[in-house]
C-alpha cells in the first residue's frame, strides 16, 4: 500500500540527493548574484522596492543587496544571515563571505558527485580552515606600538575598503575623513558618536569632517543666531502642554471663566518651567520633543536659544559631545551637568541651514557632512563610509593588519595545498577544493576588472612560491603587483570572520540531506 | 460496508454524511498506519549518529531552521497524517522526559512497525503482537539494567560526566567544539544541581545566543546575561558590588484598578495635583536610594522625568525586564522581588559583585551581565555564531548536554552507546524468546530484530556495511559475552565503546524502548481510521 501523505497541503519535502541539489543551486544562485560586485572594478546593483513609491537603491554592498531580496531557497537563506552578521559583526566583507561560502559550495558539489560522503568533505573543511587561519596568523603584521604606522595602516585599509565602492574616486579624501573620525573614538566601537548628515547638492569632494557637532534643525524665530561660550541643557521634556500624568484626571468646570483660570493656570505651570530652565544659567536649550509657541516665545525674550525637536540620537550625540546630561526635571538647578561648547552658529551646507556647535569638549564626537549629486550616490556613500568606519573601528580594537589584493588568499591557498598533500585518505580532496575555493576571490576580482584571470592567478601563484612574498593583483595595471607596496591592506579581523563564517555556513548547508518545507502562511487579502 | 438496520428494514446512520468521510477497516487500516508511521521514521533515520545528516525547515513564515535534533525536526513539520502525529508525541515526549535520544526512539518506534507488518502479513493477530512486544521490551529493560553501570563523579571529577555530554554533542553540528561545550554544560549543571536530593532544576539555567563570533568563544557565566541596556544613555556602564532593586512596578504615578475620575475644578486643585505628581516620582526615587540600591531593575517602564530623576541621583536603572529573567536575577543575586515601592527594605535587595554593560559588533547591541552574584545557583550559558541557524541550533544542542548531565545526576547508571546497548538487548530478547510458549514467540523475535534497526542505522549513515557490520559486531559480543562493542561511526579503529568513551544514560535509554513500545502497541490497536475527506 502506498504511503499516505504524511505531510499537510502544498507542504513538502525534498531528499537526498535532490535536497543537495537544491541547497546547491540556490547557495550558488546567491553566490553568483553577488559575485559580480567583488573588487574594486566590481560593479554595483539596482534594486527597487516593492513598497510604495519603488524607491530606487543603488549598491554595491553585499548585505544591502541580499537583505532587499525576497528568497525562498532555504540554503539562499543562510547565505544571506552569513551576510547579515557579518555586517553587524564587523561591517565590511559582506560580499567576500557570501562568495567563499557560494564557492567551498561550488567545489562540495563536484566532490559529492565524485562519491565522497558529505561528512568526509566537511571534515576536511575544517581542518583546511584552521590551517588557512593559521596561516593568516603566522603572516599578520601588528603596528600598534608605531603610533604613525599604524594611522598609515588604517588609511590603508580605509582606502582598500573604498576603492570598492562609488567613493573610489576621492577615495584618499573619505579615507581621511574616516580615520579622523574613527581615531577620535579612541578605542570604543561605538559608532553613533560619529554622525552622518547627507545633503544632496555639491559633489563627492565637498564632504567633509567636522569637529564639533551639527545639528540638522532650525534656531527658533527671533532667537540669537550665535552665541559664544554657549551653556547648554540637554533635555527630554514635554514643553507643549505639560499633562497631568496621574491617571484618571480631566477638568470638569462649569463656567466659562473657570475654563480661563485653569488656562492660566496651565500657562503658568509652563512659564515656571521656563523660568527653572532659565534659572539654570544656560543660554542654549535643545528639547527632543516639541516646543510649543508660547514656551519658544518666552525663551526668545530670555535671549536663549531654544532648539525643538531633535531626535533621540541627535539628543544622546549633543549630550555625549558637550558633556552635559539629559534632563527631564529641573528643580535643582546646581547639581544638573551643562554642556558647553565655545560657539553655537547657524551655518549653511547648499541651501539648507543647520546648527553648528564648536569648540566642544569632548573630542569623541564628530560629523561628517556628504555631500552628492543625488540621493542615491549619497545613501551608497553613507554605506560605503559605514563600512569603511566600522572596518576601522574593529582595527583599532584588534590592530592585526594583512595586506589585500587576494594576497591573503594565495597565502592561505599555499598552506592549505601543503596541507592536502601531508593529508591521507579522502579528505584531501576535500582540502585540495578548499584552496580552490580560497583561489577563486582572487580570480572573482581579476574577472571583473577584465584581465585575464586564468593567467594572473598563475602568475601569483608561482610568485607565492617564493618566501615572504607580497605579490597581489594589481587591478589598476592589470597585472601581478607587489601589494605592500601599492598599499593595499585588510583588516585580519574582517578576513578572519570571513574565513570562519564561510566555512561555516557552507558546512551547515553541506549536512542538510532534507529540505521539509511547510505550507506558507495564508495571507488574508486585505483589500 | 455493513450496513445496520432497524426493525423497519431502514439503515442507521452511523457516521453522520458517510459518502464525504474516507474510511479504512481491518488489516487495510493497520497497514495504512503502519506505513505512514514507517515514512516518519525514515525522515528521522538519516539524522541518528554522529555522521548523521541535517534536516532543513522552512516554517509557514519562511523562517529556516537547520537542526539535527529529533524532536525539533517533527515539531516543525507541517504534519497531517494521524500516526504521524503520534509519531510527533513519541519524540516530544522523550524531549520532555529525557531531552535526548528524540531520534534513536522514533527510529526505534519505526523498526518495530517494519517487523510488526511481517508479523501481520503472517495472519498473527495485531493484539497477540502488541503483547508480544510488551514482554519483549521488558526483558529489554531489565537487560539494560543488568549491563548499566555506576560511575561516580564528584565536583572535582568531571571527567564521566564531561565524556557523557560528548556523546550527546557529537552528533550535532557543534562537534567541532563539542569538548569546551561540554565541560561548559556540565559545569553549568553541577553550579545549580542539588546533590544531596539528586535534582536539577534546569530553569535555572539561561542558554543566550547572540550571532556573530565564533562557536569557540560560547562561554558559561555564573550570573545572568540580560539583552536589555541601562535605561539612560549617560549611566554608569559598569557597577561593582551592586546591591539591586527588583521591582515588578512601574516608575509611573499609579492607576488604581477600580475606575475612578479626578475631577479638576479649581486652580488649586490644579496646582496640587502637579505638586503631588513630582512628589511621586521624588518618592520612588527616594525610597529606592533610602534602602541603599545602586542599581534598579524594572519591570515595567519608566516615565521620562523618573528615567532622569534616577539618573541625576546616580541611580542606575534597567527597565522592560521581562518576568522570566526577572525570577531569574532574584535567584542569582539572592533578592526577593518587590511589587511595591512600600514594600522595599533593605534585606529585599539582591547582590551581586559587579554589573556591567558590554557591547557587540557595530551594531549598537548591548547586553547587561551580572555577575559574581550572591548565590551562583543561577548560570547563563553565552553562545556565539556565524549565523543565525548554528545559534538556533547551537542552543539546542547545548539543551541536550544540559539534559543528559541532569539524568546522570539523578541516576548516575549509564549503558554504553554506539548501538552496543541494542545488539546487547536485542541478544538477550532473542534467547529469551525461545521460551515463551504460543505466538509470542513470533512478537519477541521481531522485537529482537527491530532493535537491530538502530546499530544498523547507525552503520549505514557511517557509511559502512550495515549488515556486515551489525553481524560482525553481534557475534563479537556472544563469543566474548562483553556488551562494550558498537559500532565504530567514527573509523577510530576500535569498536569497543569503552574505550571511545561513548556513554549514554540509562533511564533515557529504558524510556526509548518503553515510550517506542507503547506508541506502537497504540497504533497496531487501532483497526479503523475514519477521516474526513477534505473540503
Amino acid at each position: 500500500m502506498a504511503v499516505d501523505r504524511i505531510f499537510k497541503d502544498e507542504a513538502n519535502e525534498e531528499k537526498g540527493e535532490r535536497a543537495r541539489m537544491a541547497s546547491f543551486i540556490g547557495a550558488m544562485a546567491i553566490a553568483d548574484l553577488v559575485k559580480t560586485t567583488l573588487g574594486p572594478k566590481g560593479m554595483d546593483k539596482i534594486l527597487q522596492s516593492t513598497g510604495r513609491g519603488r524607491a530606487v537603491t543603488v549598491t554595491n554592498d553585499g548585505a544591502t543587496i541580499l537583505k532587499s531580496l525576497h528568497i525562498d531557497n532555504p540554503a539562499a537563506k543562510v547565505l544571506v544571515d552569513i551576510s547579515k552578521v557579518q555586517d553587524d559583526e564587523v561591517g565590511d566583507g559582506t560580499t567576500s563571505v557570501v562568495v567563499l561560502a557560494g564557492e567551498l559550495l561550488r567545489e562540495a558539489e563536484k566532490l559529492v558527485a565524485a562519491k565522497i560522503h558529505p561528512m568526509t568533505i566537511i571534515s576536511g573543511y575544517r581542518m583546511a580552515a584552521e590551517c588557512a587561519r593559521n596561516a593568516l596568523l603566522h603572516k599578520v603584521m601588528d603596528n600598534k606600538e608605531d603610533a604613525e604606522k599604524f594611522k598609515s595602516d588604517l588609511m590603508k585599509i580605509a582606502m582598500t575598503t573604498l576603492s570598492s565602492k562609488i567613493l573610489s574616486q576621492d577615495k584618499e579624501h573619505f579615507a581621511e575623513l574616516a580615520v579622523d573620525a574613527v581615531l577620535r573614538l579612541k578605542g570604543s566601537t561605538n559608532l553613533e558618536s560619529i554622525q552622518i548628515i547627507k545633503k544632496p547638492g555639491g559633489s563627492l569632494k565637498d564632504s567633509f569632517l567636522d569637529e564639533g557637532f551639527i545639528l540638522d534643525k532650525k534656531i527658533g524665530i527671533g532667537q540669537p543666531k550665535r552665541i559664544e561660550n554657549a551653556k547648554i541643557l540637554v533635555a527630554n521634556t514635554a514643553m507643549d502642554t505639560d499633562k497631568v500624568k496621574i491617571y484618571g484626571a480631566r477638568v470638569r468646570v462649569d463656567s466659562m471663566s473657570r475654563v480661563a483660570e485653569i488656562e492660566t493656570a496651565e500657562k503658568e505651570k509652563m512659564k515656571e518651567k521656563v523660568q527653572k530652565i532659565i534659572a539654570h544659567g544656560v543660554n542654549c536649550f535643545v528639547n527632543r520633543q516639541l516646543i510649543y509657541n508660547f514656551p519658544e516665545e518666552l525663551f526668545a525674550d530670555a535671549g536663549i536659544l531654544a532648539i525643538e525637536h531633535a531626535d533621540f540620537d541627535g539628543i544622546e550625540r549633543l549630550a555625549l559631545v558637550t558633556g552635559g546630561e539629559i534632563a527631564s526635571t529641573f528643580d535643582n538647578p546646581e547639581s544638573v551637568k551643562l554642556g558647553h561648547c565655545k560657539l553655537i552658529e547657524e551655518i549653511m551646507i547648499g541651501e539648507d541651514k543647520l546648527i553648528h556647535f564648536s569648540g566642544v569638549e569632548l573630542g569623541q564626537a564628530c560629523t561628517i557632512v556628504l555631500r552628492g549629486a543625488s540621493h542615491h550616490v549619497l545613501d551608497e556613500a553613507e554605506r560605503s563610509l559605514h563600512d569603511a568606519l566600522c572596518v576601522l573601528s574593529q582595527t583599532v580594537n584588534d590592530s592585526r593588519v594583512l595586506l589585500g589584493g587576494g594576497w591573503p588568499e594565495m597565502v592561505m591557498a599555499k598552506d592549505v595545498d601543503e596541507l592536502a598533500r601531508k593529508t591521507p585518505g579522502k579528505k584531501s580532496h576535500a582540502i585540495e577544493a578548499f584552496s580552490r575555493a580560497l583561489v577563486a576571490i582572487p580570480t572573482i576580482i581579476a574577472d571583473n576588472a577584465g584581465l585575464d584571470s586564468a593567467e594572473l592567478v598563475a602568475q601569483l601563484r608561482a610568485e607565492h612560491q617564493k618566501e615572504g612574498c607580497t605579490a597581489g593583483i594589481d587591478v589598476i595595471s592589470g597585472s601581478v603587483g607587489d601589494v605592500a607596496q601599492l598599499g593595499i591592506s585588510e583588516s585580519f579581523k574582517v578576513k578572519q570572520a570571513v574565513l570562519l563564517s564561510a566555512t561555516e555556513a557552507a558546512e551547515m548547508i553541506l549536512r542538510v540531506d532534507e529540505i521539509i518545507t511547510c505550507a506558507p502562511r495564508k495571507r488574508e487579502n486585505r483589500m | 460496508m455493513a450496513l445496520a438496520f432497524d426493525e423497519f428494514g431502514r439503515p442507521f446512520i452511523i457516521i453522520k454524511e458517510q459518502e464525504q468521510k474516507t474510511r479504512l477497516r481491518g488489516l487495510d487500516a493497520q497497514k495504512a498506519n503502519i506505513s505512514s508511521g514507517k515514512a516518519v521514521a525514515r525522515i528521522l533515520r538519516t539524522s541518528l549518529g554522529p555522521k548523521g545528516m541535517d534536516k532543513m525547515l522552512q516554517s509557514p513564515d519562511g523562517d529556516v531552521t537547520i537542526t539535527n535534533d529529533g524532536a525539533t525536526i517533527l515539531e516543525q513539520m507541517d504534519v497531517d497524517n494521524q500516526i504521524a502525529k503520534l509519531m510527533v508525541e513519541l519524540s516530544r515526549s522523550q524531549d520532555y522526559e529525557i531531552g535526548d535520544g528524540t531520534t534513536g526512539v522514533v527510529v526505534l518506534a519505526g523498526g518495530l512497525l517494519e517487523q510488526a507488518e511481517r508479523l501481520l502479513e503472517r495472519g498473527i493477530h495485531p493484539i497477540r503482537v502488541a503483547e508480544g512486544y510488551e514482554m519483549a521490551s521488558r526483558i529489554a529493560v531489565e537487560n539494560l539494567e543488568r549491563i548499566s553501570e555506576k560511575f561516580d563523579f564528584g565536583l572535582s571529577n568531571i571527567e564521566p560526566l564531561v565524556q557523557t555530554c560528548m556523546t550527546t554533542l557529537s552528533s550535532k553540528i557543534v562537534n567541532r567544539c563539542k569538548r569546551s561545550l561540554a565541560e561548559i554544560a556540565v559545569k553549568a549543571v553541577l553550579a545549580v544541581a542539588d546533590l544531596e536530593r539528586k535534582d536539577v532544576n534546569l530553569e535555572l539555567i539561561k542558554v543566550e545566543g547572540k550571532v556573530g563570533g565564533k562557536l569557540e568563544d560560547a562561554e558559561l557565566i555564573y550570573g545572568i546575561v540580560v539583552d536589555k541596556d541601562m535605561s539612560h544613555p549617560q549611566m554608569p556602564k559598569k557597577i561593582e558590588d551592586a546591591k539591586i532593586a527588583i521591582l515588578t512596578c512601574p516608575f509611573e504615578p499609579p492607576k488604581p484598578k477600580t475606575k475612578h475620575k479626578v475631577d479638576i475644578d479649581t486652580v488649586e486643585k490644579f496646582q496640587t495635583l502637579r505638586v503631588q505628581e513630582q512628589k511621586y516620582f521624588d518618592d520612588m526615587v527616594q525610597k529606592c536610594k533610602d534602602v541603599g540600591a545602586t542599581l534598579v531593575i524594572c519591570q515595567w517602564g519608566f516615565d521620562d522625568e523618573a528615567n532622569h530623576l534616577l539618573m541625576h541621583r546616580n541611580l542606575p536603572a534597567v527597565r522592560w525586564v521581562g518576568g522570566v529573567e526577572l525570577e531569574l536575577i532574584a535567584i542569582a543575586t539572592g533578592g526577593r522581588i518587590v511589587p511595591r515601592f512600600q514594600e522595599l527594605t533593605p534585606e529585599k535587595l539582591g547582590k551581586a559583585g559587579l554589573v556591567r554593560e558590554k557591547s557587540f559588533g557595530t551594531t549598537k547591541d548591548r547586553m547587561l551581565y551580572i555577575e559574581h552574584c550572591a548565590n551562583s545557583r543561577a548560570v547563563t550559558i553565552f553562545v556565539r555564531g556565524g549565523n543565525k541557524m548554528i545559534v538556533e541550533e547551537t542552543k539546542r544542542s547545548v539543551h541536550d548536554a544540559l539534559c543528559v548531565a541532569r539524568n546522570i545526576i539523578r541516576n548516575n547508571s549509564i549503558v554504553y552507546g554506539g548501538g552496543s546497548a541494542e545488539i546487547s538487548c536485542s541478544i538477550a530478547v532473542e534467547a529469551a524468546a525461545d521460551r515463551y510458549p504460543g505466538v509470542e514467540q513470533y512478537a519477541i523475535r521481531a522485537f529482537a530484530d527491530a532493535l537491530d534497526s538502530i546499530p544498523m542505522a547507525l552503520a549505514e549513515n557511517s557509511g559502512l556495511q550495515p549488515i556486515e557490520t551489525l553481524s560482525a559486531v553481534k557475534s563479537q559480543q556472544i563469543k566474548e559475552n562483553n556488551f562494550y562493542y558498537g559500532i565504530d561511526c567514527n573509523d577510530v579503529g576500535t569498536n569497543d565503546m569503552r574505550e571511545q568513551n561513548v556513554f549514554e544514560t540509562l533511564i533515557g535509554k529504558q524510556q526509548q524502548i518503553l515510550l517506542a513500545t507503547q506508541v506502537v502497541k497504540m497504533i497496531l490497536k487501532i483497526d479503523d481510521v475514519i477521516s474526513p475527506t477534505d473540503y
